[in-house]
């Protein structure tokens, strides 16, 4: 289960595995009760704004939501040019050079080609946020962080190496030696969000190896979008194997007064109902061996509902409130 | 006919939505031998391997010779055309019926920049590059470079295409990206960055001074310097000037060569497919891709829509269902039919979001051309799955 001391959750999966939603549920998860969370978006993409249904987040940090049982969640977009402006004033006193340098191109420049710079860039502005501290208290008491997908975390968080090659000394190799200390502290953890389906667990697979491999920190993985069996596995195997009772689905469609409309017959409706939970069980089965898939990672495992109707606010709360039943608190 | 138990009055069964766009005459694409090169776009996700693979089936066993390039396939689904290695070179497929040929390749981003490099230049100038600190990461790690290694590649394929006759469609699968604009943008984009007047400055000695570059050194030139310097190392600055002096030497300006491998795309007898699944993220990358298209005068073949939800039972619609389930378990029986009434429910109630969200992206886009695919149990991972998914495509089986 998780550690309740984990101060800085970064939450990573493959494209399409709803990682921004899972990342702004535990941000909500982790605000209840009281407390202040930071959620963290790197990637330009105003993901946070459309779930959280507020104004595109400027570069600095803002209320955008009030957590279950009180307990504030901020946001904030990070801005990897407007972050490289901040440290040329933090460490060299340049902000109006870094002006200029931004008018010529140069900071877009640094910030897209220089390797790893955009990522020391990025992730010392949310380790600061995880270390800032107000009257010898912690400003956020959780920050979490809506990461690159799992391809790309690995690199991502491990900016140190590639910095220790382009810079052996000086502010920028402390800065990166800072955010290092941060990302493989004990109160960091790196969660994985996936979906029962093949190359998203393949992918979740190699990236706790990758993870194992760089010794970074992993946490947990989420498994989003499960549905829920309504078979049991009886009746998932009769149908499968096409033997679950015609006669009685059939009288027992006619005793609850189901017929279908448009002069269909209701043979004809039995065999759709079929059809569909032929398919439902051959899903299941699929879920269930991705699954096995996942056990042997020994990591912990969460899951997630598929949410009908898209998300919402409201159900993000309930996402929240999911995670927090299942330890993530 | 029988009154359903519990009317569900004034409501229309979901499975009746209002006028659909017209459907796609796929093999009217691929048959028509104009038709060189077909690009399938979309966000990350949503199947575009898959399409592309599919598509490249179909093309080959109504007898087109087709080279098929994808990114990042799945597994199974590469090991299903025969792609166990990833060496950059088109492999045939072997299982395909009729007298067409396909052939498969995975793109190695490195290795297609490597290559462009030796090509183009003798071994030793060669090796210095390729031993470039600043090469090094540019080819394997900028944001980029997976798409402009793509449309290079293609470039590449497309010539021995035309020159030794080797195949005559090309489908060209794009790199997962969040957008699917990022695939149009990314040359462009990476051509400026290093054809730009920032690296002009910084590489200024590299290159023969040009007009008025004596201004701008005076003013600003020293304090780039010192200012890079400090912040990213002296060594990247030289290792820096030294790449682009030599890579411009082999090939001019990055701006023109991107420009190039753009107007490939602009081609006669280049389509392109956007790929999307019936959801509202996807949808929304769809509209913009469709849109730039416009803007671009690009071809646009039409849409596929991958994963949409189907149902024998149209006729039955997610309040009769539930109704229906509720009568069952008031009176405590009939379990298994009261799970396979909420069952349909659930699929009735994706089918009509997905039904909503299509359809709003049709009335933005009317003259868009639609081909859908159904959610399929388990993933596509042989021949004869991709071939099914041609079916759908060419509107020979519908959902």
């Amino acid at each position: 289960m998780a550690r309740d001391d984990i101060r800085l959750h970064v939450v990573s999966g493959k494209g399409g595995t709803g990682k921004t939603t899972v990342a702004a549920a535990l941000a909500l998860a982790l605000a209840t009760g009281g407390r202040r969370t930071l959620l963290v978006e790197v990637e330009g993409r105003q993901g946070i704004a459309q779930l959280f249904d507020v104004p595109p987040l400027p570069y600095s940090e803002r209320k955008v939501a009030v957590a279950p049982g009180g307990g504030d969640v901020y946001a904030l977009a990070i801005d990897a040019e407007e972050a490289m402006l901040d440290y040329l004033d933090m460490f060299y006193s340049l902000r109006r050079a870094g002006s200029a340098l931004r008018r010529m191109g140069a900071i877009e420049f640094a910030t897209t080609i220089a390797p790893g710079l955009r990522d020391v860039l990025l992730t010392g502005k949310f380790c600061e946020a995880v270390k800032r501290q107000e009257g010898g208290e912690f400003v956020y008491d959780a920050v979490v962080v809506d990461a690159p997908p799992t391809g790309r975390v690995t690199r991502f968080l491990n900016v140190n190496r590639e910095v220790a090659d382009i810079a052996k000394v000086g502010p920028i190799r402390n800065q990166a030696d800072s955010v290092m200390r941060v990302i493989n502290s004990p109160h960091t953890a790196v969660h994985l969000v996936t979906l029962l389906e093949e190359m998203p667990v393949q992918e979740t697979i190699d990236g706790v190896e990758a993870l194992h491999d760089n010794g970074l920190p992993s946490g947990q993985i989420i498994v989003n979008m499960l549905r829920t069996p309504l078979l049991d596995d009886d009746e998932l195997a009769a149908a499968s194997d096409d033997t679950l009772d015609r006669d009685a689905i059939t009288a027992d469609l006619k005793a609850a007064g189901v017929i279908g409309r448009r002069g269909a017959t209701t043979a004809a409706l039995v065999e759709a109902l079929l059809d569909e939970a032929r398919d439902h069980a051959e899903r299941v089965e699929l879920e269930r061996q991705e699954r096995d898939r996942l056990d042997p990672l020994g990591l912990p495992i969460v899951s997630l509902p598929l949410v009908d109707g898209g998300i919402d606010l409201t159900a993000l709360y309930d996402l929240a409130t999911q995670l927090r039943e299942q330890g993530l608190r | 006919m029988t009154t359903p138990a519990k009317k569900s009055r004034g409501r229309a069964t979901p499975a009746a939505p209002p006028a659909r766009p017209a459907t796609w005459d796929v093999d009217a694409l691929i048959d028509n031998e104009a038709t060189r090169i077909i690009v399938c776009c979309g966000s990350g996700g949503v199947g575009k391997t898959t399409t592309a693979a599919a598509l490249g089936l179909r093309a080959a066993e109504r007898g087109r010779r087709v080279c098929v390039m994808t990114i990042d396939p799945a597994r199974r689904l590469a090991q299903s055309m025969g792609l166990t290695e990833l060496d950059n070179e088109p492999r045939p497929v072997s299982g395909v019926q009729g007298d067409g040929e396909l052939s498969a390749m995975m793109l190695d981003m490195k290795r297609t920049f490597d290559e462009m490099v030796e090509g183009h230049a003798d071994a030793d100038r060669a090796e210095q590059i390729l031993s470039n600190p600043f090469y090094q990461a540019l080819s394997s790690s900028f944001a980029g470079t997976q798409e402009y290694m793509a449309m290079e590649k293609l470039g590449r394929l497309r010539a021995t295409a035309d020159s030794e006759g080797t195949w005559d469609l090309i489908i060209v699968d794009t790199p997962p990206s969040r957008s699917a604009l990022d695939f149009l943008d990314a040359p462009a984009r990476m051509g400026s960055f290093l054809d730009g007047r920032f690296i002009r400055l910084l590489t200024a000695p590299a290159r023969s001074a040009g007009k008025g570059l004596g201004r701008i050194v005076s003013t600003g030139f020293g304090m780039f310097t010192s200012v890079l310097t400090k912040v990213i190392g002296g060594q990247v600055l030289k290792d820096l000037q030294a790449f682009v002096g030599a890579f411009e030497a082999l090939f001019g300006g990055f701006r023109e060569r991107a420009e190039a491998t753009y107007s490939l795309l602009q081609e006669e007898g280049t389509s392109f497919v956007v790929v999307a699944v019936p959801e509202r993220d996807a949808l929304r990358e769809a509209s913009y891709f469709v849109e730039r298209l416009k803007a671009d005068q690009m071809p646009l073949a039409g849409l596929v829509l991958n994963r949409v939800q189907a149902t024998g039972a149209p006729m039955l619609s997610e309040e009769q269902a539930l109704a229906g389930a509720e009568r069952l378990e008031e009176a405590e029986e009939g379990e298994l039919t009261s799970a396979l009434l909420h069952l349909h429910a659930q699929r009735m109630a994706t089918l009509s979001r997905q039904h909503h969200l299509a359809d709003r992206f049709s009335g933005a886009h009317p003259g868009v051309a639609v081909a859908e695919v159904p959610a399929f149990a388990g993933d596509v991972h042989d021949l004869e799955g991709l071939r099914q998914v041609g079916r759908f495509l060419a509107g020979e089986l519908s959902r």
